[in-house]
């Protein structure tokens, strides 16, 4: 039987997780089963083919696409050098004289007698694929990447902007309903993951920007502060490429959100420690969800991955995720099976949530989200 | 199955008893059709969160647990462990056929090419389009990009497949050779499996087919069909839609998890979605002579499908949808239209978050009438914004000399006219969440007509479940089967709208009009504008109504002359619409709030009739 359940978010001080580290082409594969690794190591390499260059040799030259290789100085599978003649014409007067100078360094990749066009191409980049967390290699696939298990805290964010980075966990405020103001992000905080409260405005990211932290983790922002922040309005959830001058992370959502309690205790707890964190988000098949991983220097990578989760059950700790009570935050105090007529008239399956001054609600099980680990 | 799509199978015994499943993006839902008497009837139905991703990665295994649920639903005994009994051992024991359509892992995603932007360029996106894909880019020669650039775009692309097209047969061959020689340099990747080539399509000019052979044959796999513009005035879209279904089987599901499985467990080809629910529409269409508009408001995309003079067009707008892409329709439509919408004022900075909130958790639902209000807001202007998108593609040929008689002197017209004509528009046919589960079906008639705004008199209906395409896969196999189904438990006729064009000032006669009833008694009364009025007519009754549009109206038949017509009913009944067309928002705010909350009102749209 299906399950009303929503997958929640994980928040935990111990458990083992793997990552895939793949690389976009076949490439290289530099570690092997085993192998301690850190986080900034590379565990795989590839070369990106150059980007080509098409030239159209017989409209520049004012000749048949079929007589360009009478011209050309250089033949396929050939080096040229930036500016360096690639091909030109013969005339009787020298005024007359056409040079086609190559725009870019690379090799003559092909040909063409019938458009005329010569396709260069620059040399290939090469592309280091990092470990992103202090781990152990547990498997490798050849040609393509490893998989790294680490032994950690795990905090799952809802949305990130922005790759993957790595720093020490600092704390910028004291409570978890404190938002971080400007004056809260000083030098100090240079390269570091800093951690704030409830909420972060435009200006603190401005602040955050100047000051060069590696990553900020919030409960909430505005949606207008993040267009401002991106220069455009994001339509869907699909990030990670972002280059904003740091990595975001939102533990909660949209608008002014207390950080849950156990995030903002666990991740004080980490202060001064080396986090790893990556603000990716896909909100479709196949979720990823921004994190920040606290690896456990020392201790052994043991024990199977998390178990999945059969549904919701009472006394689970969950989260509200839509308005009147969004972000509020209690325990699951009933389980009717029963379809319930909610106010806007549909018939859902619904849960009782208690929160902590003991008032209770009934909310649409589609509508909470379990806080997950221990 | 393992069959071309272009020739489905033919099954020699009797099907009776069928189940059949839809793997979406996040659920497989499964419908059982048995065959009551003689008619086919779907009877239950069941589903599952679709199993493509870690830590499944076996598309069978969601298929086998919404499978599952039908058969503690109904009590017959249909899986023996992981296989599907076929045929029907007793009346209580297997099925006939088993068939599936497929869109999970984000669908058949393609990019086209072509040498003229609107020319071949938009006849391989209309190719691409009909096969259920979605197009998610269209090069051309003329399309503005650098030849770099043209490069760069394919590299960076990771389409499931390539179709590319250009040139008339024994036109020009050297910017069709062109196009093929970017492709080879980007050297595109497909977006499953790193080791398998990407499929590509070439349905351009036949006289290039040697050479596109030449520069393609090693770098992907390439087929070559007939060309889709074999000459200006004709498409000939089908050969290579089919070829994009084949391949999409011989292919794309290959690479998908657990699809190979699926594809030996299935009676007849797998079909991408979108193609499965175009081709039931196009079945019903044609059948019933009818022009019709079709929409799939999805969470993250919404597909539009048209069928006006026989002319089949499907559109799919990839970024309109209700969860997933709930924040693009924020940025695509603007605040300002969707606010126009909402019957109460709401300041910017928190409709924005909760928008963004939505798009974050896409599986909520809205718990308050205001929420609900706001989501179907959305709903409205996704509509409108992805029948403009339809309107401008779904047109005749572009570029084409037209054949003048001496009638047509005074008449001025540019090739390229969209097909789409609302006053000959016969039926709107909604699906998707938003519409099939609107808590009233009245939301779902308003949500359709503030978006469509349809005029004169237009018939609306919703699809009960989404089973449309479920139907349309077994409507290859057996016509019957889907017919029937179609008729009796997918469509829910919600009524008739009817609406003069023009506009007037509010509490101006609109138009006279008389309605006779099923029953013989007539109702005369005057519409004004800024009116709605609704009044039941059941499902399976009509009714005739003479409209007489006042001075400088239009019912379809000209300015100011009456016209008379027979209406169908349904759930929610006859709807007259004196907004006026196109439709008129009061421009300041209090006056907009007390213009909805009227029209809301009228129709007891949500409850205590705010």
């Amino acid at each position: 039987m299906a399950h009303s359940y929503t997958p929640g978010l994980t928040v935990t001080d111990h458990t083992v997780i793997h990552r895939r580290r793949m690389l976009p082409l076949p490439g290289n594969v530099l570690v092997k089963v085993g192998d301690t690794v850190r986080s900034d190591q590379v565990v795989a390499r590839a070369e990106l083919p150059g980007k080509v260059f098409p030239i159209n040799l017989a409209n520049q030259l004012s000749v048949a696409p079929g007589e360009i290789k009478e011209y050309l100085t250089k033949r396929e599978g050939e080096r040229v050098e930036k500016d360096e003649i690639l091909a030109e014409n013969k005339p009787l007067i020298k005024w007359f004289k056409t040079e086609i100078p190559s725009p870019v360094t690379g090799t003559i990749e092909s040909v063409s007698l019938v458009t005329g066009q010569v396709l260069l191409r620059e040399p290939p980049r090469v592309l280091d694929l990092l470990a992103y967390v202090d781990g152990v290699i547990v498997d490798t696939v050849p040609q393509q990447g490893v998989v790294v298990e680490t032994t950690c805290s795990l905090v799952q964010g809802i949305f990130g902007i922005g790759g993957e980075t790595s720093g020490e966990i600092v704390m910028a405020v004291k409570a978890p309903d404190e938002a971080v103001t400007p004056g809260h992000l000083t030098s100090a905080m240079k390269g570091k993951v800093v951690v704030g409260g409830s909420f972060l405005s435009a200006d603190a990211m401005k602040q955050a920007k100047t000051v060069g932290v590696a990553g900020l983790v919030v409960g909430g922002i505005h949606d207008e502060d993040l267009r401002a922040l991106l220069g455009y309005d994001l339509g869907v959830a699909i990030t990670g490429t972002e280059q904003v001058g740091f990595t975001l992370i939102l533990t909660e959502g949209f608008g002014t959100i207390p950080m849950a309690a156990k995030t903002f205790t666990l991740l004080s707890a980490h202060a001064g420690r080396q986090a790893s964190i990556s603000g990716a988000t896909q909100i479709r098949a196949g979720v990823i969800r921004p994190e920040i991983i606290v690896p456990q220097a020392g201790a052994q990578a043991k024990g199977a991955a998390r178990a999945q989760r059969e549904g919701i059950r009472l006394g689970d700790p969950v989260r509200i995720i839509r308005d009147p009570m969004f972000g509020r935050i209690g325990e699951v105090s009933a389980l009717p099976p029963e379809l319930t007529k909610i106010p806007t008239e549909s018939e859902v399956r619904v849960l009782e949530v208690t929160f902590s001054d003991g008032n209770r609600v009934v909310i649409p099980r589609t509508n909470i989200e379990v806080i997950e680990g221990t | 199955m393992t069959v071309s799509v272009s020739t489905p199978p033919k099954i020699d015994r009797p099907i009776n008893v069928i189940v059949a499943t839809d793997c979406g993006s996040t659920t497989t839902k499964a419908i059982l059709i048995e065959k009551i008497g003689d008619t086919y009837r779907q009877t239950y139905r069941g589903e599952a969160p679709t199993t493509v991703e870690a830590p499944f990665e076996d598309v069978t295994r969601g298929v086998l647990n919404a499978i599952a649920e039908i058969e503690e639903l109904s009590g017959r005994k249909i899986l023996d462990g992981d296989q599907i009994i076929t045929p029907c051992r007793d009346d209580r024991t297997g099925v006939d056929i088993y068939i599936s359509t497929s869109s999970a892992g984000g669908g058949l995603q393609m990019m086209v090419t072509g040498v003229v932007q609107n020319m071949t360029g938009e006849s391989a996106q209309r190719a691409a389009l009909g096969a259920g894909a979605i197009v998610i880019d269209v090069l051309a020669a003329n399309d503005g990009r650098l030849p770099y650039e043209k490069i760069e775009r394919i590299r960076s692309m990771r389409p499931d497949m390539i179709l590319m097209s250009g040139g008339t047969d024994g036109g020009a061959v050297t910017h069709v050779v062109e196009m093929a020689e970017y492709v080879a340099a980007a050297e595109p990747r497909p977006r499953f499996g790193v080791t398998y080539k990407l499929p590509l399509i070439y349905a351009g000019n036949k006289e290039a087919q040697p050479q596109v052979k030449k520069i393609l044959e090693d770098k992907s796999a390439l087929v070559v069909t007939e060309n889709i513009r074999p000459v200006l005035e004709r498409e000939n879209l089908a050969p290579a839609r089919n070829k994009i279904h084949d391949l999409f089987l011989e292919h794309v599901m290959q690479q998908a998890p657990g699809y190979k499985k699926l594809i030996e467990m299935t009676g007849a080809p797998i079909m991408p979605t979108p193609a499965a629910v175009g081709l039931i529409m196009e079945t019903i269409a044609k059948r019933e002579h009818l022009n019709l508009i079709g929409v799939d408001i999805g969470g993250a995309t919404t597909d539009v499908f048209s069928v006006f003079d026989g002319v089949f067009n499907r559109t799919v707008s990839a970024n309109l949808g209700m969860s997933y892409s709930v924040s693009n329709v924020l940025a695509e439509a603007g605040l300002a239209n969707i606010m126009r919408w909402v019957p109460f004022t709401i300041d910017e900075q928190t409709l924005r978050n909760r928008i963004k909130n939505k798009m974050i958790r896409p599986t909520t639902i809205p718990q308050t009438l205001d929420e609900l209000q706001i989501e179907q807001a959305i709903a409205r202007e996704a509509l409108r914004l992805a029948l403009i998108h339809h309107k401008s593609l779904a047109t005749g040929l572009k570029g084409v000399q037209q054949e003048r008689t001496i009638s047509d002197v005074f008449e001025q017209q540019t090739s390229g006219k969209s097909l789409i004509d609302m006053l000959k528009l016969d039926l709107i046919v909604g699906s998707g969440g938003i519409l099939s589960h609107a808590p009233r079906r009245i939301q779902s008639m308003l949500m359709m007509v503030d978006a469509y705004e349809p005029m004169g008199c237009t018939r609306l209906s919703v699809d009960s479940i989404f089973m449309m395409p479920h139907l349309g896969v077994l409507s290859t196999i057996n016509e019957k089967a889907a017919t029937d189904v179609f008729v009796r438990d997918c469509m829910v006729y919600l009524g008739t709208c009817v609406a003069p064009i023009g506009q007037g000032k509010d509490g101006a006669v609109c138009a006279d009009y008389e309605i006779v009833w099923p029953d013989g008694k007539a109702t005369k009364e005057q519409l004004k504008f800024g009116e709605l009025r609704l009044y039941p007519l059941d499902a399976e009754q009509r009714a005739s109504i003479k409209v007489q549009p006042a001075k400088g109206l239009n019912m379809g038949a000209g300015v100011g002359v009456a016209v008379t017509k027979e209406v169908h009913g349904g759930v929610v009944g006859l709807l007259l619409d004196g907004r006026g067309r196109p439709l008129k928002f009061p421009a300041e705010q209090q006056a907009r709030v007390a213009a909805l909350t009227k029209w809301f009102t009228a129709v007891d749209l949500y409850p205590n009739g705010s």
